[in-house]
């Protein structure tokens, strides 16, 4: 494994001076809980205001929608924007996974048709990977698709699926030909671009324990695609859909969940003694984390693939996201928490349990690391 | 590992055996291996070209301070880069001959063999020994006489007066960089061969989520290392002060969970005299204690951000960033 460091580029420091001035109109309105759930934080609006700026599909040509920046630019703007605990979810996948996937795979008239939409913060994406018997083991996934005339029908079910009743589109992995016998269960899976006001779409919300519902289970029945909703080859889908884990596993939505809190709570203790080797110990482990998370950056950026990298950045970040809230309670009896702290802790309390589900468990990354490490 | 680096790694393989660290442990100063560092111009490798030196940075020179970790080499390399290179910075003429920095004249690492010690913002001493004192590797650290200074010089602003203690915890955190991540690769390969239940005990989940762990521990001592000595260089020492902390802090932190998942893998054998993990353990744990331990250097970067307040966090963090 390699963690070398990438020189950032001149205009980084201007950019972020650019974000926060723009950050400092917006943050006025988040209640705590909106910060403390970060990108799972949905607001069209505030997307759409990125997106007028430049900040979203900032790396993708500009015939597409996109800007044209560098991709170490891209990441100075995603940690001001989680640093800030901005709403970003009206655009983060879309951003991050569905519009780098269409600009590298769909047809010429899908990605003039769709990109223009997520860089502007106008088009929401989710992704429908996980069903009811396909978790970890997501090759064990059961919905389909059949071709039929030009086109395709689509049946099946698909769940956990964040923020798929506010979005536009999904990105769907289904089976498009059954495993061969005794071959690898990832093949004949493939990847669909769905229009989610297609009929025989049902959508249901399933609400979770904060309350709030970015859950969904989506169901497909005979849900009728176009030909071009194919995304990329047939039956590759499984390579497709893994081959930029690196992408969304490396970036600061791995490191900085509930950095919010960090900030409230070193602005609770100000001038107060007692709480200092805790803070130091906390800002210390976000320092390295940052510097790895740069690190897989600037390697994306050369055209690697750091996927054991990535790996290392979202297990030890996702530990750093899910002890902080907990090393910051210690810190206070809790009748003397200030009453946005605590709102922000009582939400992070809720969401934390998600940091090492999301993208990958905790086991299936440390699985993947342990077999770089040259194990089993 | 740039090409020096290389250079003193394999070195190292070949003559830090066994047979040599148990001669060092037992008090013998390593004096063949010290004058074959010498012979190759290491100790002068932060020195100024003009002041007979190779005039690297801190970049440079950390991957040489994570091989002696790797190694467990039993000489005074580091310290005596660290002491040429800061004397060099100050003006004066680096000495021949075994040298040694330190914070206090009573724990000077290998002052018995040391010609000279560099202390204090700087001074160059030809010391005498006052108490013959070991850490818990067995390593000299010696209570010494340092009498009158031989030399003194000042150094420049961005190293400061604190700089030896800065490059002291910049020195053993870079050493436990190296020393954890031999002990992982000595615990992956020892997974791979010792069969149990029928099979390597490195199929067992269980062990492989330990290491897997302890791979994201090496991985974060070795970047914060990495970030630290880039930031001495573009700002010295003292305006390296919060990086070098965080590198110390973290690497304190990776030594303490990765000495503790080596040993469990390694299980009795590796708490038997015999076995060389206990070189690389002991060491970690010695060296989080040296240079400022994980609460001191947690204690002041703390102390620092929670007189800046909340809301100067985060800008305070990134405009560290280096170009």
């Amino acid at each position: 494994m390699r963690f070398d460091l990438p020189t950032l580029p001149a205009e980084a420091s201007a950019l972020r001076g650019e974000v926060r001035a723009f950050l400092q109109d917006w943050a006025p309105r988040w209640t705590p809980e909106i910060r403390a759930r970060s990108w799972m934080g949905f607001d069209r609006a505030f997307s759409e205001a990125l997106g007028a700026r430049g900040w979203i599909g900032m790396c993708w040509p500009r015939a597409y929608g996109g800007h044209e920046r560098s991709f170490l630019e891209r990441n100075v703007v995603l940690e001001e924007l989680l640093a800030a605990g901005a709403p970003v979810g009206a655009h983060w996948i879309g951003d991050r996974q569905s519009g780098p996937l269409i600009l590298r795979l769909a047809s010429e008239e899908v990605k003039r048709r769709i990109l223009p939409g997520i860089a502007a913060g106008t088009l929401a994406f989710c992704i429908g990977l996980s069903e009811p018997e396909a978790g970890s083991d997501l090759a064990a996934l059961r919905s389909n698709a059949e071709r039929r005339g030009q086109g395709w029908v689509l049946n099946g079910r698909k769940i956990w699926t964040t923020f798929a009743h506010k979005s536009d589109h999904m990105i769907a992995l289904v089976r498009t030909a059954p495993a061969p016998e005794g071959g690898p269960r990832q093949a004949g899976l493939s990847q669909f671009l769905v229009d989610l006001t297609t009929p025989g779409i049902t959508i249901r919300p399933i609400r979770d324990i904060a309350g709030a519902d970015s859950f969904n289970e989506v169901t497909f029945d005979g849900v009728e695609l176009p030909a071009d909703a194919l995304i990329g080859a047939e039956g590759k889908g499984w390579a497709q859909a893994t081959s930029e884990l690196a992408f969304e596993r490396s970036g600061p939505d791995r490191v900085l969940s509930s950095f919010p809190a960090l900030v409230d709570a070193v602005e609770a203790l100000r001038g107060t003694g007692g709480a200092e080797q805790t803070v130091g110990r906390m800002v210390a482990r976000l320092h390295a984390l940052r510097g790895m998370s740069w690190s897989v950056a600037g390697q994306l950026a050369a055209g690697g693939l750091p996927n054991v990298e990535a790996a290392l950045v979202k297990d030890a970040g996702n530990s750093f996201e899910q002890a902080l809230p907990e090393r910051l309670r210690e810190l206070f009896h809790a009748e003397d928490l200030p009453e946005g702290l605590r709102r922000l802790l009582d939400m992070l309390a809720a969401m934390a349990p998600t940091f090492s589900l999301r993208g990958g468990t905790r086991e299936i990354l440390r699985g993947i690391i342990a077999r770089d490490l040259g194990l089993r | 590992m740039n090409e020096i680096a290389e250079q003193l790694d394999r070195l190292l393989a070949a003559r830090v055996t066994p047979e040599l660290l148990r001669a060092a442990e037992a008090g013998a100063f390593a004096a063949d291996l010290w004058g074959e560092l010498e012979a190759m111009g290491l100790p002068l490798a932060l020195v100024p070209e003009g002041l007979g030196g190779a005039g690297l940075g801190f970049a440079e020179a950390a991957p040489l301070w994570l091989a002696l970790g790797r190694h467990a080499a039993p000489v005074p390399l580091g310290e005596a880069m660290l002491g040429a290179g800061l004397l060099g910075a100050a003006g004066v003429a680096p000495p021949t001959g075994v040298l040694t920095v330190a914070t206090s004249a009573s724990a000077v690492p290998f002052g018995r063999d040391a010609a000279h010690v560099v202390l204090g913002a700087v001074a160059l001493h030809r010391h005498r020994l006052a108490a013959a004192r070991t850490n818990l590797t067995r390593e000299p650290r010696d209570a010494v006489d340092p009498g009158a200074a031989l030399a003194e010089g000042t150094l420049p602003d961005r190293h400061g007066p604190r700089a030896i203690r800065f490059g002291l915890a910049l020195l053993r955190a870079a050493q436990m960089a190296g020393a954890v991540e031999k002990a992982l690769a000595l615990a992956v390969d020892w997974a791979n061969t010792r069969q149990q239940f029928g099979r390597p005990i490195g199929r067992f989940q269980a062990v492989q989520q330990q290491l897997a762990a302890m791979a994201g521990e090496v991985a974060a001592a070795g970047t914060a290392v990495t970030l630290a000595a880039r930031a001495a260089d573009a700002r010295g020492l003292d305006g390296a002060a919060f990086e070098i902390a965080c590198a110390k802090i973290v690497a304190g932190e990776a030594a303490t969970l990765g000495a503790a998942t080596a040993h469990q893998v390694f299980a009795a054998m590796g708490i038997t005299e015999e076995h060389e993990l206990h070189r690389l353990t002991r060491r970690l744990w010695a060296w989080r204690d040296e240079g400022g331990n994980e609460k001191s250097w947690a204690e002041e970067v703390g102390r620092d951000v929670l007189a800046r307040g909340g809301a100067a966090l985060w800008p305070d963090l990134t405009a560290r960033d280096v170009a």
